[in-house]
């Protein structure tokens, strides 16, 4: 385990303008799980809060229940209610 | 012709359709989605589009991929816009082409249902008075 591993998480729409940025690195932990980093950015940007009930989660690309162990490297991202067309 | 594109330009409808259909084919539908004035009481100046462009194009193969098992329909186009788009502008095109008319319409229909509920492209609404992002089914997509 290298003490740079790390997932890039990438933030859209309310969510990014709530966290004041869409993309930031967290350091990876063996078993973390995208529900986790949620709750941690949550601490750190709590306008993040409102959005908690409504965000869908994809990693590299794909949607997937919260509770999904990441991989280091993996991109996370959080999704507000989609709304193109 | 790309079959699915994310673009800052103005789409062009007839573009999209240009040699989508087959000699098998007896049914080209071109839906376009376009920028209204008024929305919810609101009197509105213009949207704006942005996507998480590398999720969309996976996000559209499924999509296409669903419609291709649902109606058998295997001629299907998506153009979509980012950044700032004008009242009476088009944001979203689909093109299908498929043997008889029904399975057009219906694979049209739900590609645009789809898109509004699980593409990764939120529009920000500009009113008279301020701004607000559009938010479409509140339930999470799980998969």
């Amino acid at each position: 385990m290298t003490g740079s591993a790390a997932v890039t998480v990438l933030l859209f729409a309310a969510a990014r303008e709530a966290a004041g940025r869409g993309r930031l690195d967290v350091p990876y932990r063996e078993g973390i799980t995208a529900a986790e980093v949620w709750k941690d950015l949550e601490r750190e940007r709590p306008a993040l809060a409102p959005l908690a009930g409504s965000v869908s989660v994809a990693v590299n690309h794909r949607f997937v229940p919260r509770d999904t162990v990441l991989a280091a490297g993996d991109e996370l991202a959080f999704l507000p209610p989609v709304s193109g067309g | 012709m790309e079959r699915f594109r994310i673009t800052a330009e103005p789409l062009d409808e007839h573009a999209i359709a240009e040699g989508l259909s087959t000699s098998e084919d007896g049914a080209v539908v071109v839906f376009s989605g376009i920028v209204r004035a008024q929305n919810k009481g609101r009197k509105v100046l213009h949207l704006e589009y942005e996507a998480y462009e590398a999720m969309v194009y996976p996000v559209f193969e499924r999509v296409a991929e669903d419609v291709r098992e649902r109606f058998g329909v295997e001629r299907l186009r998506i153009h979509h816009r980012i950044g700032r788009v004008d009242i009476g502008e088009s944001s979203v095109l689909v093109a299908a082409a498929s043997p008889h008319r029904g399975s057009a319409f219906e694979a049209a229909r739900h590609t645009m249902n789809e898109i509004k509920r699980i593409v990764p492209i939120w529009k920000r609404e500009f009113f008279e008075g301020g701004d607000v992002w559009v938010e479409g089914p509140k339930e999470p997509v799980t998969e």
